[in-house]
């Protein structure tokens, strides 16, 4: 199962890391959704796979680590208000820069071709 | 205490300069002299303890963990530096007063002045090698002002910026040298660092420390190949010339030589570095002198020349050439200090240093002239003044030397040959200027100077001569205390006496007096012969070198800083990469010995779906609203995934989050195109396809090696406190609103911080409102739908009942403030979606920053309470209590905490969500005032 479960993880930080290399903010954002999810994971990997061990007194014999669980809930709680900040920031620069660009100008033509969004 | 005085008041006197500039010239230099004065009285009052041999210290803990600390330290050597300073220091005072012209301003001279001479009596008194070296910098500081004194003239400016970065390099140089040498011995003390010669000298560091030492040294002491600095900085006024540049600061490499001679000195390396560096510098200072049509010019390079001799000497390694080099110090320091002072004198009444101009002064200025050609005379080395005295020991050390082996004999030959020169040049500066016929097109006739202006020269040269006649009995004493410092022991027997008879360095000297009148008489070959060289300009060829250094950093600059996100994005992955994959591939397995748990099919379904949606977001990224719906499939299988691996509670926040993150994001999409246009060039999709899958396979196979690791955890103390401790069964919860409070009161503050971070970015937003989606199709005329309004208008006291009941079972349960507040802004959010602003507004008007702060306010009102009861910030409370129809209930402080999580939550969500949402309706927010 750990296999599986590492498997996931490298490959939800594989698809983040691609989308949070695109030249829009949209697809970034994705990305970092993305990231959050993986980073998550990762973390609350890290108290070991339990299975029926919720940490609630008297409902199982071995109980699943709670730290990481904690730390985890307050990380989505957080990754959801960096997520909306973040988009909020694109829209914001969308509005005044005229373009969803991550540098805030698009590439230029002569560039264009070295250079892709 | 006295010791600390001596310090002080140098460095008070900076301020008197400045408090009496309105009073008149004369008086505020009075005033400015009276501070150094006093210090040099204090330290005369020393000078029999002193002169016995002793040494005195003053020691005040400053930072003893780090070995710094304030050590003052008096010994002879530090004695003879700190005369030289205060006393030059004082007559440069008066002969500043009257040097300094009207339009100068004299306060500011003196107050750089006093600045410089409190950073070089530092040097000198310095125990701790730290604090010296912080003095150190301060005189580079302080030099760099005193140089650019006339900062409107290019050349000062260039040349001040030419000497702080040479002098400030070899500084840099010294303080690594310093740390290492801390490393090396243990301790920044210099007592201790002296008498750990064997300690330091057989260290594989030694090579190493003894170059940067050197590298400091021998860039402040203008040695060869960084002499170049000493001649450019003459663009300072002559008092500065005469003090910094003769008798101190370029003294202070020397002092340093001098100081650390028994640490440092008696190595191989030792003698072929300093000697040759010495000789090298002896030769071209004297040969160059010869060639400088300006006065001060001429100084600057017969500096070197003498700060060479003296290197040369301590990197002979005999104790009696170290007491040659110190004797020479003094004499150095008088006669050129004098010498500096007369040319600014020529300068000041003949309005030209230039010795093609100045001819025939001895008719217009008999005393200064005088004066001139006694200090010249010294420098000279001829007999009957103190100049010959340390100059026939020094040839008579050459002759006692081995350093280049049965070579050695070319080294007195050489020193007599720079002797010779050193005759030459000094005899130009005598001749050229007060004879040779009459000054050639001079702007004013020169004439002697104010009385009071030559005093400083006079006392000088009256010094020259005493010591030249009598130099057991003036310097003798003062002599041996500080040979006895640098070679921290016995002193070797030397005799002081004009007359050795006649010996080997006698004809030395002889030799040097006839062939440096020979070479001058028929100098005019020499200088056709120098004239056909090429010419080489320091200051240009630096400036220009330091140039290309700082367009190439630029250029460096320029390319790691281009403005491209995506750059900076793969610098920062590819680091990742190479960080954390090189430790990777030490690790021989990556499996750590922990049984695996079987793989399900319910799993492997999951995990396939969780694959298949994340690849499917990213394959269409394009087309965004499809891949916002992939995505959401795969926040969805992380919650289930967190439901399997007994994490209920994570579950429930992660699909409540993941609701309010679609909803926003389709938000979004409102204000942002609906497609990503196609634009990666297919070399750029290879690239980041490598690096995301270099970082995946990193981030799994560490996850991997994580998980499979059998591990302790410090949870168990949670699990056994949670119940007793807390009040709760879940343990989860607990120690959210328990043992980790603290913690969760600064997560739900940067909540609401990013929340209010929100709203004032959406406030006054120059937003275009689309009329139609990316396609050109205009939106749904009808607004709110029917069948919804119903359905979310009867759900909302359903989805409120819910949340509460959560919120209260979260103590025990999964649940909690949290994921509470996060269903009870959903059911208002659905509210939004159906009804549309305007329904909601008119039935709840509530503005969502305050409720924000109110619930910030309510879990730090909680945490507070506590110091009611004399208890930490944030004990928390429990006892159950028996009510009527409840029955028996648990009230715990923690549940006022959670109360202010669930407010917090629901007020960032609201103000978030709303905030956007209203952007689409007249509802937007505004400045109040803009209206």
């Amino acid at each position: 199962m750990e296999t599986l479960f590492a498997c996931c993880i490298g490959f939800l930080t594989a698809c983040g890391v691609f989308l949070m290399l695109r030249g829009r903010t949209f697809p970034v954002v994705l990305g970092l959704t993305m990231l959050s999810y993986a980073v998550n994971l990762f973390i609350f990997s890290s108290g070991r796979l339990t299975l029926r061990g919720a940490a609630v007194l008297g409902t199982a014999e071995q109980y699943a680590d709670p730290l990481p669980q904690a730390l985890v809930l307050t990380a989505i709680v957080i990754g959801f208000a960096m997520t909306a900040f973040l988009v909020i920031l694109a829209i914001r620069a969308r509005a005044d820069l005229g373009n969803d660009h991550v540098d805030g100008k698009l590439p230029d033509a002569a560039n264009m071709k070295k250079e892709s969004r | 205490m006295t010791l600390l005085w001596i310090l002080l008041l140098p460095l008070l006197g900076a301020l008197v300069p400045v408090i009496t500039a309105k009073w008149n010239r004369s008086a505020c230099a009075l005033a400015t002299a009276i501070p150094p004065a006093f210090a040099l009285m204090l330290l005369l009052y020393h000078a029999e303890t002193i002169l016995a041999g002793e040494s005195l210290r003053f020691f005040w803990q400053w930072v003893p963990l780090l070995g710094l600390d304030v050590v003052i330290r008096l010994d002879g050597l530090a004695f003879l530096f700190s005369l030289l300073i205060l006393g030059i220091g004082l007559l440069i005072i008066l002969y500043a007063r009257y040097y300094l012209s009207e339009r100068d301003s004299m306060p500011r001279f003196y107050a750089y002045l006093m600045l410089f001479m409190t950073a070089m009596l530092g040097i000198v008194l310095s125990g701790n090698l730290l604090q010296l070296w912080l003095f150190w910098e301060l005189t580079s500081i302080s030099s760099f002002l005193l140089i650019s004194f006339w900062w409107h003239k290019a050349e000062a400016r260039r040349g001040a910026r030419m000497a702080l970065t040479v002098t400030g390099a070899g500084g840099l140089a010294l303080l690594a040298a310093f740390l290492l040498i801390g490393e090396v011995v243990g301790s920044y003390d210099l007592e201790v660092v002296l008498a750990s010669t064997d300690i330091i000298q057989q260290h594989s560091w030694y090579p190493l420390l003894l170059v940067l030492f050197l590298l400091g040294c021998f860039t402040k002491s203008a040695q060869f190949p960084f002499h170049f600095w000493l001649p450019n900085a003459m663009a300072a006024p002559t008092p500065v010339s005469a003090y910094l540049h003769s008798a101190t600061m370029v003294k202070a490499g020397i002092f340093l030589l001098a100081r650390f001679y028994p640490a440092l000195s008696g190595t191989e390396l030792w003698f072929i570095l300093v000697s040759l560096t010495g000789l090298a510098t002896l030769l071209i200072g004297a040969y160059l002198a010869l060639f400088k049509h300006d006065l001060k010019g001429l100084l600057a390079y017969s500096t070197i020349s003498h700060l060479g001799l003296i290197t040369l000497l301590f990197g002979m390694g005999s104790d009696l050439a170290a007491v040659a080099g110190v004797f020479h110090i003094i004499n150095h320091a008088t006669f050129k200090a004098s010498l500096f002072m007369a040319a600014g004198i020529i300068d000041h009444e003949s309005g030209s240093r230039d010795m093609r101009k100045l001819n025939g002064l001895w008719q217009f200025m008999p005393i200064t002239a005088t004066l001139a050609m006694v200090a010249a005379a010294a420098m000279a080395g001829v007999p009957l003044l103190n100049g010959f005295l340390s100059k026939e020991m020094f040839f008579a050390e050459t002759l006692h030397q081995h350093l280049l082996g049965s070579l050695s004999w070319v080294i007195p030959v050489l020193a007599t040959v720079a002797a010779v020169f050193s005759v030459a040049y000094s005899m130009r500066f005598i001749h050229d200027v007060f004879f040779n016929g009459q000054p050639k097109g001079l702007t004013k006739t020169p004439h002697e100077p104010p009385r009071y202006m030559r005093v400083p020269v006079e006392v000088l040269v009256a010094l020259c001569i005493l010591v030249g006649i009598f130099p057991g009995y003036i310097v003798g004493d003062l002599l041996h205390a500080a040979s006895a410092a640098v070679l921290a022991g016995e002193v070797p027997q030397y005799s002081l006496s004009i007359w050795h008879g006649i010996n080997l360095p006698l004809m030395m000297s002889v030799l040097a007096l006839a062939g440096g009148t020979l070479i001058y008489v028929n100098r005019k070959h020499l200088f056709d012969f120098q004239n056909s060289l090429p010419d080489f300009d320091a200051l240009n060829s630096f400036e220009s070198s330091i140039k290309k250094f700082a367009a190439s950093c630029n250029r460096l600059y320029d390319w790691l800083d281009n403005g491209s996100l995506q750059r900076y994005m793969t610098f920062l992955l590819f680091a990742f990469v190479v960080l954390a994959g090189m430790p990777l591939l030490s690790l021989d397995t990556l499996w750590g010995g922990r049984q695996e748990l079987a793989v399900d099919a319910v799993n492997a379904a999951g995990a396939v779906m969780l694959l298949l949606a994340a690849f499917a977001t990213v394959i269409w990224h394009r087309k965004r609203v499809v891949a916002l719906l992939m995505i959401s499939v795969v926040g969805l299988m992380v919650s289930i995934a967190f439901t399997r691996f007994s994490a209920p509670d994570l579950a429930l926040t992660q699909l409540s989050v993941e609701v309010v993150t679609i909803i926003l994001l389709m938000l979004a999409l409102f204000f942002l195109p609906h497609k990503t246009p196609k634009q990666s060039e297919a070399s750029r999709v290879v690239r980041d396809i490598s690096i995301a899958s270099m970082v995946g396979v990193i981030v799994g196979s560490l996850s991997y090696a994580l998980m499979t690791r059998p591990f302790s955890t410090i949870s168990d103390f949670f699990i056994t406190n949670a119940k007793t401790g807390g009040g709760g069964t879940n343990v989860v919860n607990v120690i959210l609103v328990d043992f980790r409070g603290f913690d969760t009161l600064g997560e739900i503050t940067v909540l609401g911080i990013a929340s209010l971070g929100i709203f004032k970015l959406l406030t006054r937003i120059p937003l275009f409102k689309p009329s139609s989606d990316g396609d050109g199709r205009p939106w749904a005329i009808e607004r709110h739908s029917l069948l919804l309004s119903t359905v979310s208008q009867s759900l909302l006291p359903l989805a409120i009942m819910v949340s509460v009941y959560i919120f209260f079972r979260g103590h025990n349960l999964p649940g909690g403030g949290f994921i509470a507040g996060l269903v009870t802004a959903v059911a208002i959010i659905l509210q939004y979606i159906a009804q549309g602003v305007d329904w909601v507004k008119a039935r709840m008007n509530v503005e969502y920053q305050r409720v924000v702060a109110v619930g910030l306010l309510i879990a730090l009102g909680t945490g507070v309470a506590s110091w009611l009861f004399n208890r930490p910030f944030l004990t928390s409370w429990f006892d159950y209590f028996d009510i009527p129809l409840l029955g028996k209930i648990e009230l715990a402080s923690a549940i006022a905490f959670d109360l202010g999580v669930y407010v917090t939550v629901v007020g960032s969500t609201l103000l978030i969500l709303a905030s956007l949402g209203k952007m689409t309706t007249s509802h937007r927010p505004v400045h109040k005032d803009t209206i």
